[in-house]
């Protein structure tokens, strides 16, 4: 099937074209990390991990979303979602792949990577990140690649294509639960030691990760000519919103715990996000838009008449998007080493370097998601 | 046929122990490198390793500054500035060093005077728990060391501790060294470092670099043995540790 990536039309080419560009320019500044050090980055002895972690964690939440399109088609056999349960298992491929090159690009001494697997440490997080990680990708190749040959040759998928599907669910409820063990875990970090935390990422993903999907399949939608089924884009957005509800009131709990406990150490961070502390207040202006545009989301998106009406729902999912990647993918990471150790305020900010290679992994993956997905349009499309 | 599969196991079976072998001597080359020397019969051994700094015999961060710059030029410590830097010890105010010891009303020369810092070597070292490679490890005798040859880089051990006691070599470390001590060895980029309580010299049987250049102000000794130095003199004074709450269990005490 995969001949199927190499036949397109002019618009398919300048994009690959345009992603492979993204990725050599991410790719040359990669190599300027990789000989000079993190010196590069904008982050320190105080905020050791941050921009390409957050990613990290972000991405593995737009990973863990194609379970919300696996459970109920495998599990509850609901039947709308047969058309697009293979898009969700190719993003995760696609998402993983980013999260294990994000891993990369923040080691210090990538050639030795493969101590991680050397020297397995079944006390460590890490470790089991590595192995939830890569159990679950290649899950998805398997169930996404499998259930799309059967449909290529039109028979019903294999048992085993199902039996692999379920147990791909727990694997994904685990890539984010262990993802969130990763700063839950470690004593002296008020901000992150939480026992929500496992439950706010899940929340988090299932709502901003089945919104990208939406929003990207609405894309394939226009552009390839291809029907996604009304009650399935509807049902979908439908997650999403209870999900949204979930992120937001786990948040919220957060908050609780920490004012009304009153205890410096619990507010510390929430106090550098939304006020600034020290002096330093990088993070205000994102966490008021964060909690704004998280806010008008739920607004648009909890009443029906509004939910149903496309303009609104792609609306509201863009600014769903914007709101939980501002909490995961920037602000979580750096608000935990803030405070730092010493009660002192080290910022950070990252460098255009940073932002460069981000860019690079990001259109890796993107380009990844467009192969994938041209070939399931294009099996789809010649089935029907 | 017979012969043909015979011949195959054969050749399959002494592959396979030759594999193994193979796979035994790297897992050996990856122990850490302690392992393979046989101990010097000079060295200095407890059962526990553990620091009593009597902070009342150091007034301002002058005094202190004998036993950094011994330690630093003992171990190749660079020199940047800023915060992509690396300490192995350095000196802190109360408020900084024991951030959850906050008293109003407090001594005005407490408050106001500088106290070292440096790797507790915790009784249970988050930094160990959450290594991916054991790079990090706590040895019999209570002291947590690096492996700089197995560390990936991750900085996970710098989320986990709770003291800020780690630093990351951002950049080239031997650019930022003036001068090398050719005895101890200078790192690479993108390993962690911190302090090792002197390991190095307590295997050639002497005290901390430290502990020597202050003069009977820091003692060191061992925690496990009740007759010790560093216990009389935690029985005997008021003691403080860093962030005992958090259950590390530290084996660096204050005499306050």
């Amino acid at each position: 099937m995969l001949e199927k990536a190499l036949t397109g039309d002019k618009r398919y080419w300048s994009w690959i074209g345009f992603l492979l560009v993204l990725i050599g320019i991410g790719f040359g500044a990669y190599v300027v990390q990789y000989q000079e050090g993190l010196v590069v980055t904008g982050m320190s002895r105080d905020v050791s991990w941050a921009f390409y972690i957050a990613q990290l964690t972000y991405l593995v939440g737009v990973a863990a979303s194609g379970v919300m399109l696996v459970l109920p088609y495998y599990l509850h056999d609901y039947k709308k979602f047969g058309n697009l349960v293979v898009f969700g298992e190719f993003m995760a491929i696609g998402a993983i792949i980013m999260c294990l090159l994000f891993v990369i690009v923040d080691l210090g001494q990538p050639q030795r990577l493969f101590n991680l697997l050397i020297h397995p440490t079944p006390n460590s997080i890490l470790f089991w990140d590595a192995m939830v990680l890569n159990g679950y990708m290649l899950l998805n190749i398997i169930v996404g690649w499998a259930s799309l040959e059967a449909q290529k040759k039109g028979v019903p998928y294999a048992k085993w294509v199902r039996v692999l599907a379920i147990v791909s669910v727990p694997f994904a409820f685990s890539i984010h639960t262990v993802t969130a063990f990763l700063y839950a875990g470690i004593p002296g970090r008020h901000f992150w030691l939480t026992a929500i935390m496992a439950a706010r990422f899940l929340a988090s993903a299932f709502c901003a990760g089945p919104a990208i999907m939406l929003l990207l399949l609405m894309i394939v939608e226009k552009v390839a000519n291809f029907k996604l089924g009304k009650e399935a884009v509807a049902t979908l957005a439908k997650i999403i919103t209870y999900a949204m509800c979930g992120n937001v009131f786990f948040f919220m709990l957060e908050l609780f715990t920490a004012f009304y406990s009153n205890i410096p150490g619990h507010k510390a961070s929430i106090v550098y996000l939304f006020s600034g502390l020290e002096g330093h207040a990088e993070m205000v202006p994102f966490f008021w838009t964060a909690s704004v545009l998280a806010i008008l989301s739920l607004c648009l998106l909890i009443p029906s008449r509004t939910r149903n009406s496309k303009p609104v729902l792609i609306f509201s999912l863009i600014i769903l998007v914007i709101a939980t990647w501002i909490d995961k993918g920037l602000g979580l990471v750096v608000a935990g080493f803030i405070p730092n150790m010493f009660e002192g305020v080290t910022p950070y900010t990252p460098t255009g370097l940073e932002l460069t290679i981000s860019m690079g992994i990001y259109a890796i993956g993107a380009l990844i998601v467009t192969v994938l997905w041209k070939i399931a349009v294009s099996v789809k499309k010649a089935a029907a | 046929m017979n012969n043909t599969r015979r011949n195959f196991l054969k050749v399959a079976g002494i592959t396979a122990l030759g594999v193994a072998a193979g796979a035994g001597t790297a897992a050996a080359s990856y122990l850490p490198h302690y392992d393979h020397m046989t101990p010097k019969p000079e060295r200095l051994h407890a059962k526990r390793w553990g620091m009593v700094i009597d902070t009342r015999k150091f007034h301002s961060a002058e005094d202190y500054k004998p036993l950094i710059e011994a330690c630093h030029i003992e171990h190749n410590v660079p020199e940047f500035s800023g915060p992509k830097e690396i300490k192995w010890l350095w000196v802190d105010s109360y408020h900084h060093a024991f951030p959850m010891a906050h008293n109003e009303f407090m001594s005005e020369e407490v408050e106001h005077k500088p106290f070292p810092l440096l790797c507790n070597h915790c009784e249970e070292p988050p930094c160990v728990r959450v290594c991916p490679t054991q790079a990090t490890f706590k040895r019999e005798d209570g002291i947590v060391i690096m492996d700089m040859h197995r560390c990936i880089g991750c900085r996970f051990c710098m989320a986990g501790c709770p003291y800020g006691s780690r630093s990351f070599n951002f950049q080239d470390p031997r650019k930022g060294l003036k001068q090398e001590n050719p005895k101890y060895p200078t790192r690479t980029k993108g390993v962690v470092e911190k302090c090792n309580f002197c390991a190095e010299r307590l295997a050639e049987g002497k005290m901390p670099a430290c502990v020597e250049a202050s003069e009977g102000k820091v003692l060191f000794g061992d925690l496990g043995d009740p007759n010790s130095e560093v216990r009389r003199a935690l029985a005997e004074n008021f003691t403080i540790r860093r962030k005992p709450d958090l259950g590390t269990n530290p084996s660096v005490f204050y005499i306050i």
